[in-house]
């Protein structure tokens, strides 16, 4: 097996210690960050997105990916910032006011990156202003609101009624997810898109981008 | 009053309540406050839900304690009132229920995810459910309700924490599945079968399923866990999922529709149907008559 794939078959199994020292030697070996990224990194992750929406591997098993993925990107984020190498876009991500859940929101953030997005996390109970405030000075392109709780899904409204009123809704798109959300709650709040679980929030996300 | 596990053995099936939190949010719980600093500000709204619960016929009424782990209620920054919370739920109801309804202390997942997927020590999530749980016991209840578990590890962690604090308190501990593919499995992925095993195993008295995605799936959920364990089983169904209508949530499964589908959860051998989110006392109480239509008590 070419350490490519070894450390692909790493980042599955989620061994993180065997991830880091794979990504070492591959380096080592003359590769490139950015073929190491894509082809191990990214592909380990895109196996085990797609795995976890097949319900073949459960949470466990993404977030032990994701600890893996995270070791890799500690060895390459130097290179990678060397190169230049940029992002296939940026995410804004948060759960909104009032809701303290970031299970789902960090599944998210961790397939997004996995994908190869530049995520700003902007971690739980996240005020409306917040969101359009980060997307806009880090320049992202997507805002994803995560909510848990009935109570707190009016807020993801607040946000997507911001965006629209500082007019910024031709180049910042919204998304929304959570347990109680669903694609009728999108359309009716004007959210841009509605990922039903954290792999097609991914694929969501890659629509709203290249679209 | 019978012992709720006396009644169950004897075949008796229990009506549960309906959903807390829509209650709360009703009642004009604030979006996004954390529903058990109620307990504090204005326990007779607390009163209020269990008189209408108790009035539609249900036997068994729960605390708003969904939340009253002092870890979960760290969060919104509430730990060091946790006895007082937990404490003034109990108090509310006792005081609605008196002894013709049993009184049920509930303890929902502390919101943190063990060790190796996350950072939380098994040892502090015991001890924090063993705080709650000692509390619950102390202040009068008559059942432990152990519920929306994904986990199974903190599931036990839970049980392991109530057991110590009582070794005969009946605990009722359901975890929520979702539908997948390959059948019904946890978000950490456990199936009815190992949730069966391992929750009996840790020492809960009446096993099952709450929240989730309907009564449908729950009928499947309940032939699932009858089909592997003979234990007494309980199941909480959502009212269906929640829409928006007009800037308010509604769940779409009307009382009748749950009523008349809660016969197959009888036909399975449940022993405690209730409600969770999006139900309410119409539902209880559609579920009463159903329940006394098909089992005169």
């Amino acid at each position: 097996m070419s350490v490519l794939a070894e450390i692909k078959d790493g980042l599955v199994c989620g061994d993180d210690e065997r991830v880091s020292e794979l990504t070492q030697q591959a380096i080592e070996q003359g590769l490139s960050p950015q073929e190491i990224l894509s082809e191990s990194l990214i592909g380990g992750m895109t196996i085990v997105g797609e795995r976890f929406k097949e319900h073949e591997i459960f949470l466990p098993d993404v977030l032990l990916a994701a600890k893996a993925m995270h070791a890799g990107m500690e060895v390459l984020r130097p290179l990678l910032i060397d190169a230049g190498i940029p992002s296939i876009g940026k995410v804004v991500l948060g759960s909104v006011q009032g809701d303290l859940h970031d299970i789902g929101k960090n599944l998210v953030g961790i397939l997004l990156k996995g994908a190869g997005f530049e995520v700003i996390d902007l971690g739980n109970d996240v005020a409306p202003q917040s969101f359009v405030d980060a997307a806009k000075e880090r320049g992202a392109s997507v805002i994803g609101m995560s909510a848990l709780l009935t109570t707190t899904m009016p807020t993801m409204a607040k946000v997507v009624d911001l965006v629209k009123e500082r007019k910024l809704d031709s180049r910042i798109k919204t998304i929304v997810g959570g347990a109680p959300v669903s694609e009728m709650f999108a359309r009716e709040i004007g959210a841009d898109a509605y990922g039903f679980d954290a792999a097609n929030a991914v694929d969501r996300v890659k629509s709203l981008t290249t679209a | 009053m019978k012992q709720l596990l006396e009644r169950v053995k004897q075949g008796d099936v229990l009506v549960g309540d309906g959903a807390m939190g829509t209650l709360l949010f009703q009642k004009g719980l604030e979006a996004g406050a954390c529903p058990e600093s109620i307990n504090l500000t204005r326990p007779e709204v607390l009163e209020e839900i269990a008189e209408r619960y108790l009035g539609a016929g249900a036997e068994i009424l729960e605390t708003n304690t969904f939340g009253g782990s002092p870890i979960k209620l760290s969060m919104s920054g509430l730990a060091e009132q946790a006895e007082e919370i937990n404490r003034s739920a109990v108090r509310a109801v006792r005081k609605i229920a008196g002894n013709r309804a049993y009184v049920s202390g509930s303890c929902g997942p502390t919101g943190k995810l063990l060790k190796p997927y996350g950072d939380a020590d098994p040892e502090d999530l015991r001890e924090s459910f063993r705080v709650q749980i000692g509390t619950l016991v102390e202040a009068g209840v008559d059942v432990i309700c152990i519920e929306t578990m994904t986990d199974l590890a903190e599931a036990k962690l839970a049980l392991a924490g109530a057991r110590e604090v009582s070794a005969t308190i009946p605990i009722m501990a359901t975890m929520t599945f979702d539908a997948t593919p390959r059948g019904f499995f946890t978000i950490m992925g456990v199936s009815v079968q190992a949730a069966a095993s391992g929750l009996r195993e840790a020492g809960a008295d009446i096993i099952g399923s709450n929240c989730g995605n309907g009564i449908e799936n729950m009928i499947a959920i309940a032939k699932g866990f009858r089909s592997c364990c003979d234990a007494p089983l309980i199941i909480q169904s959502n009212a269906g999922l929640p829409k928006t209508v007009g800037g308010t949530l509604e769940y779409d499964e009307m009382p009748e529709f749950m009523a008349d589908k809660s016969r197959e959860l009888i036909d399975i051998g449940v022993s405690v149907i209730g409600g969770c989110c999006g139900t309410t006392p119409e539902h209880t109480r559609a579920i009463r008559e159903l329940v006394d239509n098909t089992l005169p008590r």
